[in-house]
């Protein structure tokens, strides 16, 4: 029995291939897109860990020199004997390659590449002439240095590993030490710090949780999209079982008239889709992992530009990666065919014979439609107006969506009804209502169309909000027309001495790390004159607040140290024992952690020990090159210690271009899956056509006629769907800019509207939609008039 | 006996109350008997049929087939009832489109697991369906697929075929072949026959006639 009911199952699909490859192209393509992201994320979580592991960083304490340079090894001996459990790291680059040198007798457990790999021979480590660690694609871009190169997957990306007197010796840094890594355990009773080694700063561990909160809160951001795709998927996919259970009702019907227990059926067609779902799963995570392979490069720059976290360029393939892409391929299915199997299970077995209209089932189900639609938007309306976090945000978000989605069909029957009644005419009064009779078949593609769209709007008008307030703040931020960094104290005061005739202005860069009820924080001293008084704008601020801070007793904070830690105008904020008033908030974009500035000279009376030794120069633009020459020539600062102000907007520029190339191309494929959505939809949908349009065709309309109102009947639902859509991006972007970015970045920006685009945008929807339209309407053009008088004849 | 029916009582629930469709209906047929069931539309004819095949259930009476009393049967007991004992002619043919002629015929044996390709040749054969086995459905003309229904309902040997309008949807001819078709095998193969109708002339031809009634025997 269960072969030949199997036999009987299977061949629908034979039968119609078109439905099958629907199912498949609409789960392969979900599992792709939602794999693809997954594989992303799951890469550059591996490269946190690898740099946390192999590093690290974030992970411990560390010393370092108070005046940024690097630390003796006398220091770290004198450390080490006052009973200091410290491990020393010298870190330089090579041919681009971070070349970082460990003890790994003194260094902390897990650190290293002893927990790395298996092959490490300690001995061979330890010998300084022995082991380099590294990516394979790192350790060729090493030059020949004698030593063993061992690759190491697992090391961070973008460095090799090695023993600290070896990694001395490549960098040409004999007997010098970078920083020092504390051990958690530290014995009791040892001598502070400043006893013993007065020039040293210990930097608390810090960094992971902020850091990891931004990288989070990236990552949950594809996460979204992947999902968003991944719905648009599960819409094709639903359409495509829908419609197979629905045309399978009389079979279904048939065969359990012939015997076959509604049990063993039901058990059998979810053994179908099952199967499917793996074949469809298997194909989704392989294009998932083409996706994620042409996607990583933008991630890891987009990370490292915006967070400065370095992740590998290139996907593994983790076992736990493709298992999630094959698990939620089946769990698709079965979310998308759940309702198919309530039906089949509640159908009479002697239920009507004809084949069901697609709008008696909408019909009854529109009412609670409607009442979940209503619900969620409610919902969202609620949260709009609450929404203070992550997970409100994103709550606000499907609220919005999935409610605007539910909401669509019944909206735009709304529409078509009082199009049907505004109508003259006969043959445009069937257009209505024909087009009415359409919708329950296409209102999933035209959700998956909406959400697209709306996506589509919202991220641009965020990015591009976005982009037109990092230029101003760019502007304001860089306005000096040379940026030199000295090498040591020595030529920092050469610099100045030289400079200080020559440019209009010396602006010193200096700052120190603090925490800011307890928020890693970073202090600016600024040299305030015009350059800051005529160019800085603030989100809020005291009357004259730059006076304020010359005065002494005033501070400027970002907006991210304001939100974080709830300091708002008028504040005091401790700083070293001293205590200022809050005289403005500003725009950081792009900063990831506090800042807060002070005036060079209180700056100067409480981190004596920190010297400038990066400087904005403002001189006429002119001048720059000249002045740049005269630099090299007089001072011996290198061209690469000198940045022209266009050179940093340019690469500032082109980080952030760069950061948001991801979402766009995420939101490309989900507006090419919505087409793809289309086009199945009105391709299963064509079979049943054919008697509802049979009678129009024997009274006198072509089939060239009917060809083109189908054609016509899409692009106008396009433009209906994509009418709801404008408003429900621009909300989308409104909840992305100010709920969502806040709690991810901690900035808020303007909202800026983009009608071009918008308008753009919209047409490129019609173009697909009547892209999606052209072939089936073809077909149905083409129609033979034998099909179509069978319909008459009752032979179909 | 091959089927009895005992005081066959089925109503609905409607908007207007409760509607009697059989009315203490009470029948037998013997094995190789032929019964045509006539009345109006309403008279309850189908539904009878129905309750007989197991197709439906939540009646008031009894209905012994081959022995078995089907009030006590759930499910799959009715499933499996469907599949060996009895075989149904819709008047709607009920095909599987998506399988060829040769796999519809056979279709309802293998459910039963007893498969006689041999038997399904002559079914196909005596239903002058040899040139048609590897065509669909869709293919054929409605006399074609009502013959290939009828040899699927025969093919696994029921005891009872039970024929719901068979030629309803056939013009005369051809419905008169399929009709003279259908006593043949039944004849043959020794199954009883209980055919609803609307024709006398049809009904004409069976061995006995009962004409229902607004849910009773009249």
């Amino acid at each position: 029995m269960t072969r030949a009911t199997l036999h009987a199952l299977l061949s629908h699909w034979w039968r119609n291939p078109l439905q099958l490859f629907t199912l498949l192209a609409g789960l392969a393509l979900a599992t792709a897109l939602w794999s693809g992201v997954q594989a992303i994320n799951a890469e550059a979580s591996a490269s946190y860990d690898a740099a946390a592991a192999t590093l690290g960083e974030g992970q411990f304490d560390q010393l370092t020199a108070r005046d940024g340079g690097t630390i003796p090894q006398a220091t770290y001996v004198a450390l080490r004997r006052a009973g200091w459990q410290v491990s020393p790291v010298v870190e330089g680059r090579l041919n681009g390659v971070r070349v970082v040198g460990l003890d790994p007798l003194t260094a902390p457990g897990g650190l290293g590449p002893i927990t790395v790999s298996d092959g490490v021979e300690i001995n061979t480590f330890l010998s300084g002439g022995g082991q380099v660690f590294g990516r394979a694609e790192m350790l060729d871009r090493l030059p020949d240095i004698g030593a063993q190169p061992v690759s190491a997957p697992d090391v961070a990306p973008g460095t090799v590993l090695t023993d600290i007197g070896l990694a001395q010796e490549l960098l040409g840094r004999d007997g010098v030490i970078t920083r020092l890594i504390v051990v958690p355990e530290q014995p009791l009773g040892r001598p502070s710090l400043a006893e013993v080694s007065p020039d040293l700063t210990r930097q608390v561990a810090q960094g992971t949780n902020d850091l990891g909160r931004l990288t989070d809160s990236f990552h949950l951001n594809l996460t979204a999209f992947g999902l968003l795709s991944f719905a648009v998927g599960i819409f094709i996919v639903n359409g495509a079982i829908g419609l197979a259970f629905e045309q399978r009702r009389p079979v279904v019907r048939t065969l359990r008239a012939l015997g076959v227990p509604l049990r063993s059926l039901m058990i059998l067609m979810a053994a179908e889709l099952a199967v499917m779902a793996l074949v469809a799963g298997a194909i989704g995570v392989a294009l998932g992992y083409v996706i994620a392979s042409l996607l990583l490069p933008d991630v890891a720059a987009t990370l490292q530009g915006l967070y400065g976290q370095t992740v590998s360029g290139t996907l593994q393939l983790r076992p736990v990666w493709w298992l999630s892409g094959l698990a939620i391929a089946l769990g698709g299915t079965a979310l998308a065919a759940a309702s198919a199997f309530w039906r089949l299970a509640k159908m009479p077995l002697l239920a009507g014979g004809s084949r069901r209209a697609l709008s008696m089932a909408a019909g009854r189900t529109a009412q609670v439609q409607g009442v979940l639609a209503a619900i969620l938007l409610i919902c969202a309306a609620g949260l709009a107006l609450v929404a203070d976090g992550m997970v409100t945000g994103f709550a606000l978000l499907g609220t919005l969506l999935i409610g605007a989605a539910l909401a669509l069909p019944l909206i735009l029957d709304r529409v078509l009804a009082l199009a049907a009644w505004l109508s003259r005419g006969i043959r445009a009064q069937w257009f209505w209502a024909d087009t009415r009779q359409q919708l329950p078949g296409l209102s999933l593609a035209l959700a998956a169309l909406l959400l697209a769209m709306a996506a589509n709007v919202g991220v641009s008008t965020m990015v591009s909000s976005f982009r037109l307030t990092f230029v101003g703040f760019l502007d304001q931020r860089l306005a000096s027309e040379l940026y030199v960094t000295a090498e040591d104290a020595a030529q920092a005061d050469a610099l100045t001495a030289y400079a200080a005739d020559r440019v209009d202005a010396i602006l010193p860069i200096q700052s120190a790390d603090t925490q800011v009820r307890d928020l890693p924080t970073e202090v600016f001293g600024a040299r305030i004159g015009p350059t800051y008084t005529d160019n800085w704008t603030f989100l809020t601020a005291t009357d004259a607040p730059w006076q304020r801070v010359a005065d002494g007793g005033g501070i400027l904070i970002n907006e991210q140290l304001a939100r974080r830690t709830g300091l708002a105008l008028r504040d005091t904020v401790p700083i070293m024992d001293t205590t200022f008033t809050v005289a403005g908030i500003y725009g950081d974009y792009g900063n990831p952690i506090g800042q807060a500035i002070l005036s060079e000279d209180v700056f100067a009376t409480l981190y004596p020990d920190v010297n400038a030794l990066q400087f904005g120069l403002r001189l006429p633009p002119d001048s720059v090159a000249a002045f740049r020459a005269d630099l090299t020539r007089d001072l011996g600062i290198s061209e690469g210690a000198m940045i022209n102000q266009a050179g940093i907007k340019q690469f500032s520029l082109d980080v952030f271009d760069r950061t948001f190339t991801v979402t766009t191309a995420l939101n490309v494929l989900t507006l090419a899956v919505a087409g793809f959505a289309i086009l199945m939809s009105l391709l299963t949908l064509a079979a049943l056509r054919v008697p509802q349009l049979a009678p129009a065709w024997a009274m006198g309309m072509t089939r060239r006629s009917l060809g083109v109102v189908e054609l016509i009947r899409a692009v106008i639902l396009a433009v209906f769907t994509a009418a709801i859509a404008m408003p429900l991006g621009l909300a989308l972007a409104w909840a992305l800019l100010s709920v969502v970015n806040v709690a991810a970045f901690g900035w808020k920006l303007p909202m800026f509207l983009f009608p071009a685009d918008y308008a753009r945008l919209g047409l490129f929807a019609l173009v697909a939609a009547a892209l999606a339209a052209l072939w089936p309407a073809w077909r149905l053009a083409s129609t033979p008039p034998a099909d179509l008088l069978k319909v008459f004849s009752n032979e179909r | 006996m091959l089927l009895t029916v005992t005081d066959l009582h089925k109503g609905y629930a409607s908007a207007d109350g409760q509607i009697t469709v059989l009315d203490g209906v009470s029948l037998s047929l013997n094995a190789g008997e032929t019964l045509a069931l006539t009345g109006e539309s309403g008279s309850g004819k189908s539904t009878l049929l129905h309750l007989i095949g197991g197709l439906d259930s939540a009646y008031r009476g009894q209905i012994l087939l081959d022995g078995v009393d089907l009030t006590a049967l759930n499910d799959a007991d009715r499933a499996a009832l469907r599949r060996g004992t009895v075989g149904v002619v819709f008047q709607q043919f009920n095909l599987i489109p998506s399988l060829k002629v040769a796999d519809n015929i056979s279709f309802q044996a293998r459910l039963a697991d007893r498969h006689d390709a041999a038997w399904c040749a002559q079914l196909a054969n005596r239903m002058g369906l040899d040139a048609q086995l590897d065509k669909y459905p869709e293919q054929l003309s409605g006399g074609q697929q009502q013959r290939v229904a009828l040899a699927r309902t025969l093919a696994p040997r029921p005891k009872l075929v039970l024929a719901d309008e068979p030629t309803g949807n056939l013009d005369e001819e051809t419905a008169a072949t399929v009709l003279a078709l259908m006593l043949d095998l039944v004849r043959d193969t020794g199954a009883g026959l209980l055919m609803v109708t609307h024709s006398q002339a049809l009904a004409g031809q069976m061995q006995r006639q009962i004409h229902l009634r607004k849910g009773r025997i009249a």
